[in-house]
């Protein structure tokens, strides 16, 4: 079992639903992630997702490219995050799941990146540019080295699809809310309830739902079928200012918007 | 007996190991919709004849086998003979593509088209493809390319499109690429991506390949009937690589004729200053498929540099890096410079205008004339005119070039 099955068995047996924040690894600068994701943490997150910057990230919208883009233009290399993240994850008490490209694994080797990752204490991989056809060798890699590999599902998927996309996924399901790229909206399609309704009957793996999601309103439509909501570009877009508002004023600005999203997690 | 050569993809889009789909799980179905329609059109005689007809009287087709007499002479080699796809509506082999796509978009019913372009010759042809249909055009341009080929970018205007301006990496060919398929991602149950190359996920590179084949085909005809035999050697330029699949496509089981694929060579062989991932690059993933990619040690793509916008770009189709590894075609890369004489010497020579990107297809096939020697045929694929380039080369031709 990895650490994400372990957060989701405790979670369960409470009663609770997962809250999972998504940050860019190194925006603006790797000290200040540490600072967030402990920030994070404090404040409620089950599991943090860590964004690793691409240069060409096509399921993502401008907030998360822009500070992709950010960190790619300081030549910010994956071996200095990883070493951050070992720091990292020493001290935090939630699990680390890495959002990383496939352009990415491969480059490392498959093999290299998850022990590399894993040596990092990161828990898991999401993998937006992996489809269950092209997944089986990575797949297998990671059941062997128990490393969660999350894999997506979104409205244009079929059902027949959702459920053999569930039989390889591990750790959680990624649902995708809406038919699109990352970023916050104002409202969500309300059809994500019935289809993350249809397959939370026929499968026993957690569910979160992530793109889109910013809004009180938003988690209290979701978090009824859900085990666990992500909430990436309206933390992102904080990040953003950092330079302009100073940390302390951003680290209060983060943790004052998890606390009015998990209060409606809990209400 | 071995399959042969031309009998890829299969069906998961593999050309050897490479090709495949790498892409967000949003695009999936509307992938397979978009190779199931294909796969029924393919057979349908109707579609097929829709299609000729519109080579035919729309495009100018069959584009001439022309013989470069005064070229030819020049180089004291070979004979050359030019693809002239420049002939075309819209002055490029684009257009081939832009209607068989188009076509698909309105058997799947679909009404609102977006595309990418570099050199906007791409963007041009679907604009008029759009326009011929009565199809919403959607173009995207990184703004880069909007600066040094603008009288296309007023075309495409003229013709009814909207041309986006993209502002993200280095404004050129790939980020256009990356912006055409976040639009897709949102708007992919009403609009179909025509992509200008044969790159992307499966079965983009298939079915692109498949619409320019019909310049090697005619062009092996053509060959059998100027003079009675195939050419020794095809040269066509690499960016995508979608005029040089169209053309090599047809003679890859001609195991006699010799196939070379022309990358740009940029300002110099470090990296960053040159677009040629076939000579320079790595195995990797970019746009949706696995392919020879200039990246860096982290998988990141890395800047390119050429001199044309539609060689400008760090990835090339699956199909030509199955090629290469298979050593079925050699690839061989081509600077600026001397893409930018050869653009000289066949204006003057011959009184035509290439395009940039076909600058470099001269060159390397005029190289290919003297090596080869008297009594043997190259045949070039001029995959597109000049008249875009214009005032690009009047203003390079300033900085010295």
């Amino acid at each position: 079992m990895s650490a994400i099955d372990t957060t989701f068995e405790t979670l369960r047996s409470q009663g609770r639903k997962a809250f999972l924040p998504f940050i860019t690894a190194g925006d603006p600068d790797l000290e200040f992630t540490g600072k967030v994701l402990k920030e994070l943490v404090a404040r409620g997150a089950s599991i943090c997702e860590l964004g690793i910057p691409y240069s060409d990230p096509i399921a993502d919208g401008p907030v998360i490219q822009a500070s992709y883009t950010r960190v790619l233009d300081q030549k910010q290399k994956l071996g200095q995050i990883l070493e951050a993240a070992t720091s990292w994850t020493a001290e935090l008490s939630a699990p680390l799941v890495s959002m990383v490209s496939y352009s990415i694994i491969h480059r490392q080797g498959l093999e290299n990146y998850v022990a590399r990752a894993k040596a990092a204490g990161i828990a898991g991989a999401i993998v937006p540019d992996l489809l269950v056809e092209e997944s089986a060798e990575f797949s297998a890699l990671c059941q062997r080295e128990d490393f969660s590999l999350i894999q997506l599902v979104t409205p244009t998927t079929p059902r027949d699809r959702a459920l053999k996309i569930c039989e390889t996924s591990t750790g959680f399901l990624y649902f995708v809310s809406v038919t699109g790229i990352t970023g916050e909206r104002t409202e969500l399609p309300p059809e994500v309830v019935d289809q993350v309704g249809w397959l939370k009957e026929r499968t026993d793996l957690p569910i979160c739902i992530g793109f889109g999601i910013s809004q009180p309103e938003h988690v209290k439509m979701l978090a009824p079928v859900a085990d666990g909501l992500i909430v990436g570009s309206a933390i992102v877009r904080k990040i953003a200012e950092v330079e302009e508002k100073g940390e302390a004023a951003v680290l209060a600005e983060i943790g004052d918007l998890v606390d009015e999203l998990t209060a409606a997690m809990d209400s | 007996m071995a399959d042969p050569i031309s009998a890829v993809p299969n069906s998961a889009g593999r050309f050897g190991e490479f090709g495949g789909r790498y892409v967000p799980e949003t695009l999936t179905r509307a992938l397979d919709e978009l190779a199931e329609e294909y796969a029924q059109a393919k057979q349908d005689p109707e579609f097929q004849s829709q299609l000729t007809s519109l080579f035919n009287t729309f495009v100018g087709r069959p584009s001439p086998l022309y013989y470069a007499e005064r070229l030819s002479e020049y180089c004291k080699g070979a004979e050359i003979w030019l693809k002239r796809e420049d002939t075309n509506h819209t002055g490029a082999h684009k257009i081939n593509n832009t209607l068989g796509q188009a076509l698909l978009t309105l058997r799947m019913g679909k009404k609102r088209v977006i595309a990418e372009t570099g050199a906007g010759q791409h963007g041009v042809a679907t604009a008029t493809a759009c326009a011929r249909f009565g199809l919403e055009c959607i173009v995207y341009m990184g703004s880069e390319d909007i600066r040094r080929q603008a009288p296309n970018v007023f075309s495409m205007k003229l013709l009814g499109a909207e041309v986006r301006s993209v502002e993200s990496g280095s404004r050129t060919l790939r980020d256009a690429i990356n912006e055409a398929m976040r639009d897709w991602m949102s708007s992919v149950e009403s609009t179909h991506y025509i992509i200008g190359s044969v790159v992307g996920p499966h079965p983009f590179p298939f079915i692109v390949r498949d619409f320019q084949s019909v310049i090697g085909q005619e062009a092996r005809q053509q060959s059998l009937d100027s003079f009675g035999a195939l050419p020794d050697r095809v040269v066509a330029c690499v960016g995508g690589g979608s005029n040089a699949a169209g053309m090599f496509y047809p003679f890859v089981d001609d195991s006699e004729v010799e196939l070379l694929g022309v990358e740009a060579g940029g300002r110099s062989e470090l990296p960053g200053d040159h677009a040629s991932p076939l000579t320079f690059g790595e195995h990797g993933m970019l746009h949706g498929s696995y392919s020879y990619v200039m990246q860096d040690e982290d998988g990141q793509t890395c800047d390119v540099h050429s001199i044309s916008a539609g060689l400008d770009y760090p990835g090339v189709g699956p199909e030509h890096s199955y090629w290469k590894d298979s050593g079925r075609v050699q690839y061989t890369h081509c600077q600026d410079a001397e893409a930018m004489a050869a653009f000289d010497r066949l204006t003057r020579t011959e009184g035509i205008l290439p395009a940039l990107e076909s600058s470099h297809a001269i060159a390397k096939g005029m190289e290919s004339a003297r090596e080869l020697g008297p009594g043997k045929r190259v045949v070039i694929c001029l995959s597109g005119r000049g008249d875009k380039d214009s005032n690009e080369i009047a203003r390079l031709k300033q900085e010295g070039y």
